[in-house]
């Protein structure tokens, strides 16, 4: 140990298990001062689970911690935190109601009087560390997402944080506050702070890590310096064969494949494969077409330029979904001002803006969830702008909505939630038809490959297989125009891929779809064309082949391009 | 004719007196996210544990300290069933009120065979003969200690930070080291004992005496109060303030023969109708304390 400085944490052969399932199995890990570490591994992987470890939140069954050399038991985030670790994770663990100082000083704070003042000075001289300005007075509801981030940041440096866990910090940010975040990461790991960054987006890993450590179903299946690093490698050691299943192909994953998983986690993929799966017209909806995520790419571009002008050439028929002139007002400003999209048979059209900016209202607006105000709505030529939730699906409209638990009745089986929405397809007299709803139940979750019981409540199926069920649901009536809103929030990499190939199938098979997301990889990757809502206006609409990450992030903020 | 005004102020004071105790506990309650339906029973029990002790130790400081006793138990039991046990807290708080009026009134009718005792033991006003300064003790500390403190509690001190983050977002709060349970506990408890406190006042200061159905519903009003004041100190003794005005205003109407027509059960529901009114008016859009009625439970 002479000379040789130790590690600022050594996580050694931590193991936890729930139950059947090893969430960490012997997992061990160190982190060196100035080193930003990157965990790299699919929802369920073991990632939060060993943060949540480190952070005190979960006590392992086995394994210790040491940091900077001495062994430390962290029963509690105050252990964690007086051992200098802090954790920034994407549920902000922010007090609305209360200022930024006061949420500084809720850690720690004793029972007595209070020191506002120094803790606003000290406020200050941390958030100037990580070069950022906060108003230390302002209320915390009243800041942006990314103003929220900074100042979780700020509060683990106000409490000597010298380990920083940042759990997919990017996940929720503008490109412009993703560039501002790094910038604080390289300050302070300058400052010799170690940082545990967690996330889904290799391209940003490669960017701002030192080290890269993936984690298999609770296993370190590679602890590597980043630099140099091959993506594709990645990819599949972070999704191993999982995908394979997903995606149907029998074979081990091969370079295509790898891409695939690459671009859907966001990487570009190598030149090699882009060209093997260059033409655009003959491959399997599935895997391949995930290659288009990057528009980056000369492949991508002429893919989606294909995908483009298929849809331009259709707007001379009938559009499927055209709202025109949407408003709707609230108390305030309005929550939607005259906002008109066209999406055209066989496009997917993806509506792209910081939550907040009118995409629910929209949404309810859309699935008959909320009356508008001024405006129409048509799917093909009938106008649905007062029609009730039944007629509109009878008229072609399928949803998705964002609360994919909101959408379903969960003590229902998986059986009875496929068959909500068309009951009276199943009708026999004043009775329904069970044999007739097992059959329809049955082709559904063999087409859709939902891998449960049919009689099981939903409530117990995994996001994805929801997912499944919900798609099954609206992909059954082969609508004429499909509302998606997070089409893949909360969703693993394969059932992600899964379901971009759905929505993909459907937009081939002459279908309009509208995407709304808050992930902008996911909308350069699966559509045609983007728009981008801001305060309830459109501000911005653009072909994805044309369309960069910064032109998009600008727009979002609210600033023209 | 000339109206009573220094009269009328001055009871004012006197009926908002256990109104100001009991909704500032509900306060402190509501702040950390649990709602205290157990505060007409609190105030019961209070009232009556208070009167019992000034009974037989002819003390009625005494009675003052076994009012807080039984405040605190109030606030434990409450405590136990929606912080431990994760109990409903409609259910938990309507079942603490009836068990804490019909406990009272069993031991009641056990000791004094249903009968109203008188205790000598009693408070005596301040100041006698000096109008609106003649007041009791309790209402001196409750407008001139009790709100200021509490004022400062909630917002420069560290309990009262912790108070308002657990109450706001404990999932932050517990993040943050702060013990979510504990904290509710022990804001359960002081609260529950400033309800006994406003409940003996009743018997202590006010009549001197125990009689069944003495807090009639005062403690429904201070939940009514609390939002109304938007959780807040200063409106919400204001608030105790307009129903104390409410009701002296009633009480001078009814002996005056102007009313004499008009039934007296109608000038006794005045303040009721006056605070649901303010309520119907300035209590709608509220923002409730984020945790409101949720149990936490480290995910």
């Amino acid at each position: 140990m002479t000379g040789v400085r130790p590690p600022l944490a050594e996580l050694r052969a931590i193991t936890k298990t729930f139950g059947a399932l090893v969430a960490n199995d012997s997992i061990d890990l160190v982190v060196q001062p100035g080193e930003v570490h990157a965990l790299l591994g699919e929802n369920g992987a073991g990632k939060s689970t060993l943060t949540r470890i480190l952070y005190g939140l979960s006590q392992p069954d086995s394994g210790e911690i040491s940091i900077e050399g001495t062994v430390r038991k962290m029963s509690s985030p105050a252990d964690a935190m007086a051992a200098g670790i802090g954790m920034v994770t994407q549920e902000f663990s922010l007090v609305g109601t209360m200022t930024v100082t006061e949420n500084l000083m809720l850690a720690g704070v004793g029972i007595g009087r209070i020191n506002r003042v120094a803790a606003r000075t000290r406020a200050l001289e941390a958030a100037a560390r990580i070069g950022v300005s906060i108003n230390p007075d302002a209320v915390v509801e009243t800041l942006s997402v990314g103003e929220r981030q900074r100042v979780e940041i700020v509060k683990a440096l106000f409490h000597d944080c010298r380990l920083l866990i940042l759990d997919e910090p990017t996940a929720v940010l503008v490109p412009q506050d993703v560039g501002m975040l790094f910038d604080s990461i390289r300050r302070l790991t300058a400052d010799g702070m170690g940082v545990i960054f967690i996330s889904h987006k290799l391209h940003e890993v490669v960017e701002i890590a030192g080290r890269v450590s993936i984690l298999r179903r609770g296993k370190i299946v590679a602890s590597v310096p980043a630099a140099g690093l091959e993506p594709r490698q990645i990819a599949a050691m972070m999704v191993g064969a999982e995908v394979v299943a997903h995606g149907g192909i029998t074979e081990a994953v091969s370079t295509v494949e790898a891409d695939a998983l690459a671009t859907s986690i966001g990487l570009e993929p190598s030149a090699v494969s882009t060209a093997l799966v260059a033409p655009a017209g003959d491959r399997p909806p599935g895997v391949g077409r995930a290659t288009t995520v990057s528009s980056a790419t000369p492949a991508a571009t002429a893919s989606t330029a294909v995908a483009a002008t298929s849809g331009r050439a259709n707007t001379a028929s009938v559009p499927a979904l055209a709202i025109r002139d949407l408003t709707l007002r609230g108390s305030g400003a309005p929550l939607l001002d005259t906002v008109s999209i066209t999406v055209a048979p066989g496009e997917i059209v993806g509506v792209a803006g910081v939550s907040g900016n009118g995409q629910t209202e929209l949404v309810s607006v859309l699935c008959g969830m909320a009356e508008p105000t001024s405006g129409s709505i048509q799917i093909g030529r009938v106008d649905i702008t007062a029609l009730g939730v039944v007629e509109r699906i009878r008229a072609g409209l399928g949803r998705l909505t964002e609360d994919r638990r909101g959408s379903v009745i969960p003590n229902l089986s998986v059986e009875q939630n496929l068959v909500l929405e068309d009951l009276d397809t199943f009708r026999r007299g004043p009775f329904l038809s069970r044999t007739r709803m097992r059959t329809h139940v049955h082709q559904l979750m063999q087409r859709f490959d939902i891998r449960a019981n049919a009689t099981d409540p939903i409530r117990s199926l995994s996001g994805g297989n929801m997912q499944k069920v919900l798609l099954a649901r609206a992909l059954s009536r082969n609508p004429r125009a499909l509302v998606a809103s997070q089409p893949t929030r909360g969703l693993d990499v394969g059932a992600c891929e899964y379901v971009y190939s759905q929505l993909r199938g459907l937009r081939d098979d002459g279908a309009g779809v509208l995407v709304i997301s808050e992930d902008l990889d996911e909308l350069l990757g699966l559509c045609d064309r983007i728009v981008v809502l801001f305060s309830g206006r459109i501000i911005g609409d653009v072909m994805a082949a044309d369309a960069s990450r910064e032109e998009l992030g600008l727009l979002m903020t609210g600033q023209a391009a | 004719m000339d109206f009573p005004l220094l009269a009328v102020l001055a009871a004012t004071l006197t009926i908002a007196t256990p109104l100001v105790w009991a909704a500032l506990g509900a306060i402190l309650n509501e702040r950390t996210g649990i709602m205290n339906l157990g505060i007409e029973g609190t105030m019961y029990a209070g009232a009556f544990v208070g009167f019992l002790t000034a009974a037989y130790t002819d003390s009625a400081l005494l009675g003052i300290a076994a009012a807080i006793v039984a405040g605190l138990v109030a606030g434990l039991l409450m405590a136990v069933l929606t912080v431990t046990l994760g109990v409903n807290q409609h259910v938990a708080g309507i079942g603490t009120t009836l068990l804490l009026v019909a406990a009272s009134d069993f031991t009641n009718r056990l000791l004094f065979s249903g009968g109203s005792q008188t205790v000598t033991a009693k408070f005596d006003r301040w100041f006698p003969g000096t109008g609106v300064f003649a007041q009791y003790p309790m209402t001196y500390v409750a407008f001139l200690i009790l709100a200021p403190a509490l004022w400062w509690v909630l917002r420069s001190s560290g309990f009262g930070l912790r108070l308002r983050a657990v109450g706001e977002n404990p999932e932050a709060a517990d993040a943050a080291g702060i013990p979510v349970a504990s904290t509710r506990y022990a804001a359960l408890m002081f609260g529950g004992a400033f309800m006994a406190i406003g409940g003996a006042f009743l018997t202590l200061s006010l009549l001197g005496s125990f009689t069944l159905d003495i807090v009639s519903g005062r403690g429904w009003i201070c939940i009514a109060l609390v939002i109304f004041g938007r959780w807040r100190v200063w409106p919400v003794v204001a608030g105790a303030l307009l129903f104390g005005f409410a009701d002296a205003l009633q009480l001078q109407l009814a002996i005056s023969p102007m009313f004499s027509a008009v039934p007296n059960e109608l000038l006794i529901a005045f303040p009721y109708i006056v605070v649901i009114a303010a309520l119907a008016i300035w209590g709608r859009g509220v923002r409730y304390p984020g945790s409101y009625l949720t149990p936490y439970r480290r995910a």
